[in-house]
């Protein structure tokens, strides 16, 4: 009898028959309990969110490291250097603060995609090389066990800028600095050019800078997810929030000069969960602003710009949203599969988008034409008062066209130089900044990653300095100015 | 005098079997329906242990380095291969330039075209099943547009129309090669651009009307030509 009962209760048939004897509409509600009950159990036992008190799961963790706001792909690319730089894994707990999951106003997915080498500042030339190699060895830099590799549908097609006779001097010193760091641009004069390219109107042209290598466009979505699934893979954890309120302490303390300075420090970042009010203050030591066009905002809840005009503390982090358009048309006899993004001297730009005789272009407006940026709905007067002309001009064949769609995105604009902020705040001690870029971040976002983690872990710039970059220049006035900006 | 066609081949691929590793990183997700029993277990470990995560992740990055770490042992192979036997014949024949390069199959990558770019008075490249050879090796052969005349790069699985694009320097070129391109979304469309984009040169891949769907009376005449069978 023993026997008989050890089998039924160890043989696999008895909870199968006793269930096979239930109906099916139980048996699948029996299903469903069983998951749910799994779940609690796996968040009761140590390591899970379960707190005796209330449900936490939805919330961020209480205590970070490092909290980096915003999960675009300079967020996630410091996010990946700095668990790639610590020096023991799992030292870092780092903490990703996106308030939109979906990305639907992120510079990053909105972007064009190129990426060029063609800068008139070392600094940038040296990042944009660093992230076209980590580019070009994606799946090396990235490569996470049991999942494809990334495929970046990258166009190696180049840039062409064209200068008028006011820029040529310019241009030309511009390829002197390029080629000193190793960009391979090659100058080109408009007979030279009409050779080349023989769709290209060489009117006004008087000298042309062409990217022979490691220049052209990619997919950024691709490159957003890359980064996300290697990040989370690394053990970043992810929080679906907005960064509402940081909680600081000041400490008033003197310069050898004697001077009276107030250094500031963040210990709490509260991050409101999504359409709830509840929030959650996470305690911290380091934050990091990667919040692209919103910067200035969360700049301003940090208390930075809070003080009289004129002082290190009354200097404003002047990064503003701007709002650009992005237009798809078609034209059948535009130019061919050889055309690189093509940069016109008043400022239109387009290039080749697939097979199709498809293109994409736009312009940057002057200070005045600026659009509202409360909203990203597109003008479509603005193509053609502006864009149009400009481009019809340059190449004969577009004033045939028909545009098929069009977006807008933001440039998380500098109002001060049009390049990045990178680097600590000299007040706020525990803040770092990695924004600014001013429409060319997506291109150098892999390299900003790097030197914002070498400045955090190491304390200072180690690979490529960039310290014309840093926040106090908008307080010294030293303008770190780029001249190739599209 | 003309110097002579010297046809240097690189070393043949030693290690077939270690591709199969990178090939499977470059290969699409595969279907479902593949049987890889040993796989889902070992993920099964991984999600559970942190210990067979990180050894798997560290597998991961050897065997992904592996691929440069053999190019780069390549490299100086190019110079002396198949040690001591042939290095004789190099050294007499080092100051004669170079005309025609066979690199087919070999596991050539961006790193390993620096030798084939530095041999300016290169007239024929092959670059055929090359594993490596991808749109950002495509982009350096503009160094070779003085005196390149042709170019096959039949088979080689990652190139896609994106690198045939930046071929435009080599207006030199008169035969290039592009057939059997599994990465190229369009091979009749891309045949037809290539084509437009170098006027001067032959260019053999797909058929233009691959792809295309025949139109109604076409389509009833095949059905008509068929023989039913009695």
């Amino acid at each position: 009898m023993l026997r008989r009962a050890l089998r039924l209760g160890l043989g696999p048939g008895l909870l199968g028959r006793g269930l096979g004897t239930h109906r099916e509409g139980s048996t699948l509600a029996w299903d469903g309990k069983v998951s749910e009950i799994k779940k609690k159990i796996q968040s009761i036992l140590p390591g899970g969110a379960w707190s005796p008190l209330c449900d936490t799961s939805h919330l961020p963790p209480e205590h970070s490291d490092v909290v980096i706001v915003g999960g675009g792909v300079l967020g996630l690319s410091v996010a990946y250097w700095l668990k790639r730089l610590e020096k023991q894994q799992g030292a870092i707990r780092v903490l990703v603060v996106e308030r939109d999951h979906t990305y639907s106003q992120a510079s990053t997915v909105l972007s064009v995609g190129g990426i060029r080498q063609q800068f008139s500042l070392p600094e940038n030339i040296q990042l944009s090389l660093f992230s076209v190699e980590f580019l070009r060895n994606i799946n090396e830099y990235l490569a996470v066990v049991d999942d494809p590799p990334l495929d970046l549908q990258f166009n190696p097609s180049g840039y062409l800028f064209l200068a008028s006779e006011e820029g040529a001097t310019i241009m030309e010193n511009n390829v002197k600095v390029q080629r000193q760091e190793g960009a391979k641009v090659c100058l080109m004069s408009p007979e030279q050019l009409q050779k080349k390219f023989p769709w290209i109107n060489t009117e006004g042209v008087a000298l042309a800078s062409y990217g022979l290598e490691n220049e052209g466009w990619f997919d950024p979505w691709c490159l957003l997810q890359g980064l996300r699934r290697k990040v989370q893979s690394m053990g970043v954890l992810f929080c679906h929030g907005e960064v509402t309120r940081f909680v600081s302490s000041s400490n008033h303390m003197e310069t050898t000069s004697g001077e009276k300075v107030t250094l500031r420090r963040i210990h709490e970042v509260h991050v409101k969960v999504d359409r709830s009010q509840e929030y959650q203050p996470v305690e911290c030591a380091i934050v990091v602003i990667a919040a692209g066009a919103w910067s200035g905002q969360i700049a301003e809840l940090a208390g930075i710009g809070k003080g009289p005009p004129g002082t290190l503390q009354g200097t404003r982090l002047p990064v503003e949203p701007r709002k650009r358009y992005v237009y798809l048309w078609h034209c059948p006899q535009g130019p061919g599969l050889e055309a690189p993004l093509v940069a016109d001297p008043s400022g239109a730009y387009f290039r080749r988008e697939g097979l199709g005789n498809n293109y994409l272009g736009g312009y940057s407006p002057t200070e005045e034409e600026e659009p509202d940026p409360g909203n990203l709905e597109v003008d479509h007067d603005f193509f053609q008062e502006k864009v149009w002309p400009h481009l019809a001009r340059r190449v004969p064949a577009f004033e045939t066209l028909k545009v098929r769609r069009a977006w807008a995105g933001y440039y998380d604009y500098n109002t001060f130089d049009q390049n990045g902020v990178v680097g600590p705040h000299p007040l706020v001690v525990n803040m770092y900044f990695a924004t600014g870029f001013s429409g060319h971040g997506l291109q150098q976002a892999p390299a900003v990653g790097r030197a914002v983690a070498e400045v955090m872990l190491e304390g200072r710039f180690q690979t490529i300095d960039l310290s014309p970059f840093l926040f106090s220049r908008f307080y010294l006035g030293e303008k770190a100015q780029e001249h190739c900006i599209i | 005098m003309a110097a002579p066609r010297a046809s240097l081949r690189l070393v043949a691929p030693v290690w077939n079997g270690g591709t199969s590793g990178i090939r499977g990183l470059s290969r699409a997700v595969d279907p479902e329906g593949s049987p890889r029993k040993g796989r889902t277990l070992l993920r099964f470990l991984a999600d559970r242990f942190y210990d067979v995560e990180a050894v798997r992740e560290y597998l991961l990055q050897k065997q992904v380095l592996k691929v440069l770490q053999k190019n780069r042992f390549q490299d100086k192979e190019w110079m002396r291969p198949n040690g001591r036997g042939l290095s004789g014949e190099l050294w007499k024949l080092r100051e004669v330039p170079v005309e025609a390069v066979d690199a087919s199959g070999c596991a050539i990558n961006y790193q390993g075209l620096d030798n084939l770019l530095a041999l300016k008075e290169l007239q024929s490249l092959s670059l055929q099943c090359c594993p490596h050879v991808d749109d950002w090796c495509l982009s350096r052969l503009h160094q070779l547009a003085n005196s390149l005349r042709e170019l096959s790069l039949a088979g080689c699985p990652r190139i896609s129309e994106r690198g045939l694009a930046c071929l435009h320097h080599l207006q030199n070129l008169r035969r290039l090669d592009i057939s059997d391109l599994p990465a190229v979304s369009n091979p009749g469309l891309t045949q037809i651009l290539v084509e437009e984009m170098l006027p001067n040169c032959e260019v053999l891949g797909a058929d233009w009307a691959q792809g295309l769907k025949l139109g109604p009376e076409e389509q009833t005449r095949d059905t008509a030509s068929s023989p039913i069978p009695a």
